[in-house]
This record gives structure tokens, C-alpha cells and sequence, in this order.
């Protein structure tokens, strides 16, 4: 068990241009499941792959414990790491692929086989130990290959996009059992994934990455709330978040020709992202005119794609009400999200209302 | 001879089949006459008929008989030809060069072929170069190879010579039956090793990155790693290579002999499957040529079934 410390950490592929991580700094307590979530290419394997020591750190810093590892070898980080495709080795049984680093590392013979024992029970992999991963389906060959992650009872568990090859229902339950083994065994994981399902619900905290840089380190619900930036807003939740172009005028926005009274003091002013998840719209007498373009049915949702003043929105409704073609929605100021046009910044609002009296939150 | 290399077809096609497509039933044609089938075969069938079963058979036909040198008649002696060939000193002799001959080969060109892929898998910068330059060899053919070996070690102008003389060995290949023996191995192991080395690398190149990296994580000895965890992996590759190898050595490296000992004193090492060639060609004893022959078959019979029966057992097939 240790903490893990990533200190101005940047890597430049030699031969690249531009670096394909930047200066991040992060600090992973002990104990703590930490996902770093991204679109394909924000470098968020190679910073997992700096920790393991697959990847040379070009300039920063990186901690496990209280040890700095840059030149040490991923052998001897104390890590433990599942990888996308199992990595097993192929020639070797179940039990031989659990008990290969306890081996190479001289541990005792009946402590191996204890701890083999103990993570075949845990993982429920007893009836295969003996078998080839050929022999496997792909759900036990990646229990096996988080087997061989927990025998070694490392600092810290490396998972890169442990889940993308197994289908969709099998990801969900081994979801549910990577959280339940994390919570179980209190190792500090990093965790790297594309799905922000996936992400949501694994976390404790989330680090949302894009184009090798940070844009927002949080907890999931913290994030989905307060996306800190446009990226976040759309990358995490689905549908994502609708982003449309507002102009603010003190407290009111407009959106095209026309107008929500916010009735409090607004962030920024002049042109603006304005930013709505899809659940907090709701149909109402009066608000902005919706023109309906086409509808998915999700069974327990409705998601109802349209237009407001010719920009595309998404909105959430109870599939029991009648369809229109026209609605009405209006939406809870609170739930508004203003950005910087420029920048795609989160501006938060101020906690004063015009005339300097408190707005109940 | 090359006929005998090609001794027991059944189980390396069958291994051949095995090891690179997978089968499917779901494909599998069905035909609706039964002679269709043996149409489509008919082609690859009188190959093998024609340039293996034939001519095996009239070498065992042949090594029951004596023949006159001029091929006026055969004498029907039995087993005679086996006997005086199997009692002979020399015939033991150079059986038992041919063995040693064998071993050092296959052990040298598949221990550098092995050495020389690893370090090219390592190679980063001008890979291609520098796998280009080491394949090229393979394109040389056995006879000029052969020369070129005799160019290095001549007695005047041969490198490899005056190499030697540095460190006071007056080398002489072609008159001393050491020196000869040494030479002849040496450029066979030459000629074979880019042949493994194209094989290693592929069957490398084909273990996938994620299990070299849990390799990394999970053993820190890097020999220790390439032993458990990489070279398993090769067996495959090496099972195949081995066969090769060792059918290599005992009949293709006839080129090579045939260039260094042609025309030289007569106290040269040779290997079995030269003095076939020398016996029945030079000497006009076909009967016992064929004898020898028919032996050699049978040896690479042997050899070829205790491979498939004991080795592949320990073979993983990914």
C-alpha cells in the first residue's frame, strides 16, 4: 500500500514535435481507485505506463511510496498491472501465470501457493487453476490476469482498459467485481479507460484527460455537476451535456431571439457557452420553443433530439407522456452552466445576487 | 538424397496443417462424387509418386542386388550390401563423423540464428538495413557458398588462414582432416544461420508486446524472463527448425562437402550421404550405394518420429 506522487511529469516520443503528456501533477492517496478517463490518444495510457516503467518519463517526477522511480525497474516498482488484452502467458496454466512473479521474486513455495489459493477462491477461478488460458473464456482469462495482480499483493494495481475486450454484459459484472476486490483489498489503483461509464462508476476520483494535459481531477459526481471546462461538460454523462452559444446581459441570457430571466446575477457577460445536461430541461406552459427533429426510446427514457433556434439539443423525457412535435421547456437557473467562449472555461456564477443580497443556493 | 530428406511426409504435413490454419469444420467442402477428390490430388500425387515413392523403391530394390559396373546384370545377394556396408570400419567412421557433424551444425547455426534474432528484435535504428544485410546470405547458393568457404580458407590467400596462423594454428584445410572438418562446419553453419535467423524473428515478432511488458513487471533477470517467458513462445518455430536443421546437415550441406573435398588427398571427412554419392557414382557400386542409402532413410525415419513423438508433446501451439 502507498500513495503514488506524479510531479510536472511530461513525455516527448522522440521525434515528436509536441509532447503527448504535459506536465501533470497528481497525487494518489493510499488506498484511493483514481480513473483517468479520455478520448483515444490523450496520452492517458502513457502516463499509466510511466508509473509501471513500460514508458521512460522524459521530464517530472514519479513517486510510489515514498520512492522516486523514475530509473527504477518496473520489476522492482512494486506494481502490478492488467493490461486490455489479459497478457497471459500463454504457455503456462492458470496456476503457473498466478505464481510465475511470486516465483521469480524466491517466494516461499507454500506461500505461493497460499496466496494462489486465496485469489483462485476470490475470483472464483478454483476449477480452471490447471487449465491453459487457451481453454478460457475471455470474462476468466481477465480474472486470471487480475489473479496474477493480486497474488502479488503489490502498492498499487495498474489496470489499462482492463474491460474493452469483453462484451458489454460481462464488462458490467466484472466492473462490479474489480470495484468490489479494489474496496476489498484497499490497494491504491490507476485505472485507464475510454468509457465514461465505465470511469462514473469505478472512481473515487475521476481525472479527465485531453490531449495529454489535465482538464479536471474530482470526484464523479463533482465532475458531472461542475464539468470545469466545455471538454468535460461533453465527455462525461451521456447524452452529453448540451452546449449551445448565449449571450449573458446581467441576468438575463439570450439564446438567439430568445431570453431566460435567471433572475440572479450571471457569470460573465457578452457572448458565452451555455451548457444544460439533457435531464434538467422539462417541458413547461411557457420557456423556449423546442422543435422536435427525432426521438431514441430507451425504455426507461425517452431521449428527444431537437432544435432550439437552429442549434441542436438533446433533452430527457418520461416516455408516458404524448409526443408533440413543438414543445416548451424551461430549465432551473441553478442547473445552467456558463463557459468562456474562448477558452471553454467553467465561469461560476457569483454568490451575490444584483442588489448584495445572498441567493439561496 | 534430397528424396530421403523428405522421408515420412505424413506427419510433418499433418504438423504443417496444424500449426498454421486453424481448420473449420463450418468450411469444410463436401463433394458429391468420390472420385472428385482424388482429381484434385491427382496433380500433387504423381509428384510424389514420380520423385519420391519411385526412386525410393528402386533403392531398396537395388540394395538387394549387386550390380555389374557396366550394367550388363544384377546378382540378387540379400542383406550383403547391408551387412558390408554396416561392418565396415570406415562406413562406422564416417557415420560417426556424420553424427558429430550433425550435432555441431544444428546446435551452431540454431544457437547464432537464435542469438542474432534476439539482438536484431532489439534494433531500433535501420532495422531493415541490418536485417536485409543478415537475411542476404540465405540467397547465396550451396555450391557458391562452398566456393566462397574455400576462398577463406585457402592455402595462400584464405583469411580465415592467416587468422589462424596468428594464433599459431598453420591451418590446412583439404589435407588435414581436422582442419577440413572444422572449415566444413563453419561454412555450413554460415550458410543455414540467416535461414533460422528469418524464422526466429518472425516467430518473435510474433509474441505480442502486452506479454513481453507483464514478462518486465513480473521477473526483473532478464535471461531468466527470456528463458520462462520468451523462448517457450519460439517453441513452435524452434520444433519446426530443429527437423530442418537436422535435415539440412545430414543431406543439404552435400554442396558444401562436395567443394572442399573434391579432388583432395583422400583422408577428408565426409558424411553419410556424400559417400552414398561417392560409392555409387564415383565407385559404380549401386547396390551398395543403395544400400547406404536406404539406411539413411530409415535413420531420418527414426529421427523425424521421435521428434513428433517425444519433443512436440512439449511444444505450445499459441
Amino acid at each position: 500500500m502507498a500513495a503514488i506522487t506524479i510531479t510536472n511529469v511530461s513525455k516527448t516520443y522522440p521525434g515528436a514535435a509536441a509532447p503527448s503528456i504535459s506536465d501533470i501533477n497528481l497525487t494518489i492517496q493510499d488506498g484511493e481507485f483514481i480513473v483517468l478517463v479520455g478520448p483515444s490518444g490523450c496520452g492517458k495510457s502513457t502516463l499509466l505506463r510511466m508509473v509501471a516503467g513500460l514508458e521512460e518519463i522524459t521530464v517530472g517526477e514519479v513517486k510510489i511510496g515514498d520512492r522516486v522511480v523514475n530509473n527504477v525497474d518496473p520489476a522492482d516498482r512494486d506494481i502490478a498491472m492488467v493490461f486490455q488484452n489479459y497478457a497471459l502467458y500463454p504457455h503456462m496454466s492458470v496456476r503457473e501465470n498466478m505464481a510465475y512473479g511470486l516465483k521469480n521474486r524466491k517466494t516461499p513455495k507454500a506461500e505461493i501457493e497460499a496466496r494462489v489459493a486465496e485469489a483462485a477462491r476470490m475470483l472464483e477461478l478454483g476449477p480452471y487453476l490447471d487449465r491453459k488460458p487457451r481453454a478460457l473464456s475471455g470474462g476468466q482469462r481477465q480474472r486470471v490476469a487480475m489473479g496474477r495482480a493480486v497474488v502479488r499483493q503489490p502498492a498499487a494495481f495498474l489496470f489499462d482498459e482492463p474491460l474493452s475486450n469483453l462484451d458489454a454484459k460481462l464488462r458490467v459484472s466484472m466492473r462490479g467485481e474489480i470495484r468490489r476486490l479494489q474496496k476489498r483489498l484497499a490497494t491504491t489503483s490507476l485505472y485507464v479507460t475510454h468509457d465514461q461509464l465505465e470511469a462514473m462508476t469505478l472512481a473515487d476520483r475521476l481525472v479527465v484527460l485531453n490531449a495529454g494535459r489535465i482538464e479536471q481531477v474530482g470526484a464523479p459526481l463533482e465532475i458531472y455537476h461542475r464539468p470545469a471546462t466545455t471538454f468535460v461538460a461533453s465527455f462525461i454523462g451521456a447524452p452529453a451535456m448540451n452546449l449551445l452559444d448565449a449571450e449573458v446581459d446581467g441576468s438575463r441570457l439570450r439564446i438567439g431571439s430568445h431570453v431566460i430571466d435567471a433572475r440572479r446575477n450571471m457569470a460573465g457577460q457578452g457572448a458565452i457557452t451555455l451548457g444544460i445536461r439533457a435531464e434538467d430541461l422539462h417541458p413547461s406552459a411557457t420557456g423556449l420553443p423546442f422543435k422536435v427533429d427525432f426521438v431514441e426510446e430507451l425504455g426507461a427514457q425517452r431521449l428527444v433530439h431537437g432544435l432550439i433556434d437552429g442549434q441542436a439539443l438533446v433533452l430527457i423525457l418520461d416516455p408516458h407522456l404524448p409526443l408533440q412535435d413543438e414543445l416548451r421547456l424551461s430549465v432551473n437557473s441553478d442547473k445552467l452552466h456558463l463557459f468562456d467562449i474562448l477558452s471553454g472555461r467553467r465561469l461560476e456564477h457569483p454568490q451575490t445576487a444584483a442588489n448584495g443580497i445572498p441567493v439561496p443556493a | 538424397m534430397t528424396n530421403a530428406a523428405q522421408t515420412s511426409p505424413g506427419p510433418i504435413r499433418r504438423w504443417i496443417a496444424r500449426a498454421t490454419v486453424r481448420p473449420e469444420p463450418a468450411k469444410r467442402v463436401q463433394f458429391d462424387r468420390p472420385l472428385l477428390p482424388w482429381l484434385f490430388l491427382a496433380p500433387q500425387l504423381a509428384v510424389i509418386f514420380v520423385f519420391f515413392y519411385w526412386p525410393s523403391a528402386q533403392a531398396i530394390s537395388s540394395s538387394f542386388y549387386i550390380e555389374d559396373p557396366f550394367g550388363f546384370g544384377a546378382t540378387f545377394v540379400g542383406f550383403d550390401n547391408y551387412t558390408d556396408a554396416l561392418g565396415s570400419a570406415e562406413y562406422r567412421h564416417i557415420a560417426s563423423f556424420t553424427a558429430i557433424f550433425t550435432v555441431l551444425v544444428t546446435a551452431f547455426s540454431l544457437g547464432l540464428g537464435l542469438l542474432l534474432a534476439v539482438k536484431a528484435d532489439q534494433v531500433i535504428r535501420a532495422r531493415s538495413t541490418y536485417r536485409t544485410a543478415m537475411i542476404s546470405v540465405y540467397a547465396i547458393a550451396p555450391p557458391v557458398a562452398g566456393l566462397i568457404g574455400m576462398m577463406l580458407f585457402d592455402q595462400h590467400i584464405g583469411p580465415f588462414v592467416k587468422l589462424a596462423a596468428w594464433f599459431g594454428w598453420e591451418m590446412k584445410v583439404g589435407l588435414n582432416y581436422f582442419d577440413t572438418a572444422f572449415a566444413m562446419i563453419l561454412v555450413s553453419v554460415w550458410k543455414q544461420v540467416p535461414y533460422n535467423f528469418i524464422f526466429i524473428l518472425s516467430g518473435l515478432q510474433g509474441i505480442p508486446q502486452s506479454v513481453r511488458e507483464a514478462a518486465l513487471i513480473d521477473c526483473k533477470n532478464g535471461a531468466r524472463r527470456f528463458f520462462t517467458a520468451i523462448l517457450p513462445l519460439l517453441a513452435p518455430t524452434a520444433f519446426f527448425l530443429l527437423i530442418i536443421n537436422i535435415t539440412y546437415a545430414l543431406f543439404d550441406t552435400f554442396a558444401v562437402i562436395d567443394v572442399m573435398v573434391k579432388d583432395k588427398a583422400a583422408n577428408n571427412p565426409i558424411t553419410l550421404v556424400y559417400k552414398v554419392y561417392v560409392d555409387g557414382f564415383r565407385g559404380n557400386d549401386i547396390g551398395g550405394s543403395s544400400a547406404q542409402s536406404v539406411i539413411l532413410m530409415l535413420v531420418v525415419l527414426v529421427l523425424t518420429l521421435v521428434q513428433f513423438r517425444w519433443l512436440e508433446r512439449r511444444v505450445h501451439y499459441g
